[in-house]
């Protein structure tokens, strides 16, 4: 059967958009439309083999600029390593924070020296999760991301310590029987959240970028994927949840809701790109929220 | 910023996405179609109502003085109004991004309510006659824009004015509110207004005297971005030309 070579070009600016050299005479122009779209659609990955691309035997690859680009574990260890080390500057009383009488005075409330270890804990893991556990699929992301990010996680940290560390800092209303209750469920996410990290990298081999449907494992906390997604996000929410109602500041609380609303669309993103890779998806399972959300 | 020069708002075939061929009609349905039609020009006809009340109080006042006191009520009714915008844009009636008509109206909001309303010793100000004459002029033009726009009878005067009128508009309007919040700073700051000062149980504060210095501050970013982006919008339209966009 002779083949037939079909060349594409813009109607406006007559340049060549693509080449086809091996379409079926049979093919209609739908099908050409599909081979045309699939060629310059979506990107191309590093593992793809050039003989297995439907693009005939010239293949016309679209170069598309990205910018700037950094490294996320880069990203990830200055995000997180700024709150770590602000937090401990207003935690400190640091001169020039609060009035001079109290520079380097210490807090006569136990539930600030507690937050001092909830948050200091919560990003050293977050930093030791991103050198050891995590296994990113994209090497980069854009660079502007950073200072985005950076003023996101650093702004957040020093507003809620200007106010934790603060002098006139009010505890609790409920006292201690809140801090406590606040703290088992700040521990309780934080091993939840670890542990769906340990399993997420489980499932995909050192070096690797497969994707895998995550599932519950022996592990009681991994027991959340049967309902959620994304119960790292579930876990997440809930750890800064109990944050805030350990300290009972509105700062912790915005932060939270702020964190949630981010984690939903991201959760809602990761759940479609599931159901669109798998067709065997668990039907009972939520983005981040069971039953819910 | 309180001008409201974004495109696309209002169910016109101006799209706020750069991608989008100018003139292109969305296919909007009947009842969306009509709902917007009445929408603008009821808000044509109240920033029209509003101009000639303006006008009127100049001829026999022959002053600024209780000019924002005499059309308060028709400014709040009308202004306030426009928070349906955003819910046009969240329905997805109009194409422009809930963000970006969020942030305009909610300064418009801003503007009437949380300063000019409240803080009543600047009420008397050039600078607030500047920007309600601003607003009014930039309004009727936008609205009947639109109006138009969606009966599909777009007199080449109105979208001249549309795309020019913003030039002089825009910094005069956003010249009008910040002298207008600097006006007010000495009174908020005397009457600590809106703010929650320590200690209190949800361990928060909040200063309005710096909240109004940070918003002022907020135009020397804010203000050059928006009144380019009419720029080239005008080029677009008015001169037809292939602008190249920088990609996100």
């Amino acid at each position: 059967m002779k083949h037939y070579e079909v060349e594409i070009l813009d109607a406006k600016t007559r340049e060549k958009l693509c080449f086809l050299d091996k379409v079926e005479p049979q093919a209609t122009i739908a099908e050409i439309k599909t081979l045309f779209t699939k060629t310059q659609g979506k990107s191309l990955k590093d593992e793809d083999v050039l003989q297995k691309l439907p693009v005939g035997t010239t293949a016309t690859l679209f170069f598309r600029d990205l910018g700037a680009q950094i490294s996320w574990v880069t990203v990830f260890l200055t995000e997180y390593a700024g709150p770590l080390f602000i937090y401990l500057l207003f935690y400190f009383r640091v001169p020039f924070i609060y009035g001079h009488k109290y520079d380097f005075t210490s807090s006569r409330h136990t539930v600030v020296h507690l937050a001092c270890l909830c948050h200091s804990f919560h990003y050293v893991k977050r930093l030791l999760e991103t050198l050891f556990v995590h296994r990113f699929s994209h090497g980069t992301m854009p660079l502007r991301n950073i200072f985005k990010n950076c003023t996101y996680y650093w702004g957040f940290a020093a507003w809620m310590a200007y106010y934790i560390n603060h002098p006139l800092y009010t505890p609790p209303t409920y006292g201690s029987q809140q801090v406590k209750l606040a703290l088992t469920i700040f521990v309780i996410c934080q091993l939840g959240n670890f542990s769906i990290h340990m399993a997420l990298r489980d499932l995909r081999p050192a070096g690797s970028k497969t994707r895998k449907i995550p599932y519950p494992t022996k592990n009681p906390f991994t027991w959340l994927f049967l309902l959620v997604s994304c119960p790292n996000y579930t876990y997440e929410v809930g750890s800064w949840i109990g944050f805030a109602i350990m300290t009972q500041c509105v700062p912790v609380a915005l932060f939270s809701l702020v964190g949630f609303t981010q984690m939903t669309i991201w959760a809602k993103g990761k759940h479609r790109s599931y159901l669109r890779e798998f067709r065997d998806y668990p039907p009972l399972r939520m983005p981040i929220i069971p039953f819910l959300l | 910023m309180a001008s409201s020069e974004e495109d696309g708002t209002n169910g016109s075939s101006e799209a706020g996405d750069e991608k989008e061929a100018i003139g292109k009609r969305r296919r909007l349905g009947f009842l969306a179609t009509v709902w917007l039609t009445f929408y603008n020009i009821a808000m044509t006809a109240g920033w029209l109502v509003l101009a000639i009340a303006m006008v009127r109080f100049y001829m026999e006042k022959g002053t600024h003085r209780g000019l924002y006191k005499s059309i308060q009520k028709t400014l709040k009714f009308f202004q306030t109004l426009a928070l349906l915008e955003v819910v046009h844009c969240l329905i997805g009636i109009v194409p422009t991004s809930v963000l970006v008509t969020g942030v305009q109206v909610s300064s418009r909001i801003f503007m009437v309510w949380l300063v000019t309303h409240s803080i009543k010793p600047i009420q008397n100000e050039e600078s607030v006659a500047l920007f309600l004459v601003s607003w009014t002029v930039t309004e009727i033009t936008r609205y009947s824009f639109y109006t138009f726009s969606l009966l599909d009878h777009l007199p080449h005067f109105i979208k001249w004015a549309r795309y020019n009128f913003f030039i002089i508009l825009y910094p005069v309007g956003v010249a009008g509110e910040l002298l207008t919040i600097y006006a007010a700073l000495p009174y908020v700051k005397k009457s600590g207004m809106f703010s929650v000062r320590l200690p209190n149980k949800y361990n928060v504060s909040f200063d309005y005297y710096y909240f109004l210095l940070i918003t002022m501050a907020s135009y020397i970013p804010l203000f050059p971005q928006l009144y380019f982006h009419m720029l080239r919008q005008r080029r677009k339209v008015l001169h037809g030309e292939v602008i190249v966009e920088k990609d996100d």
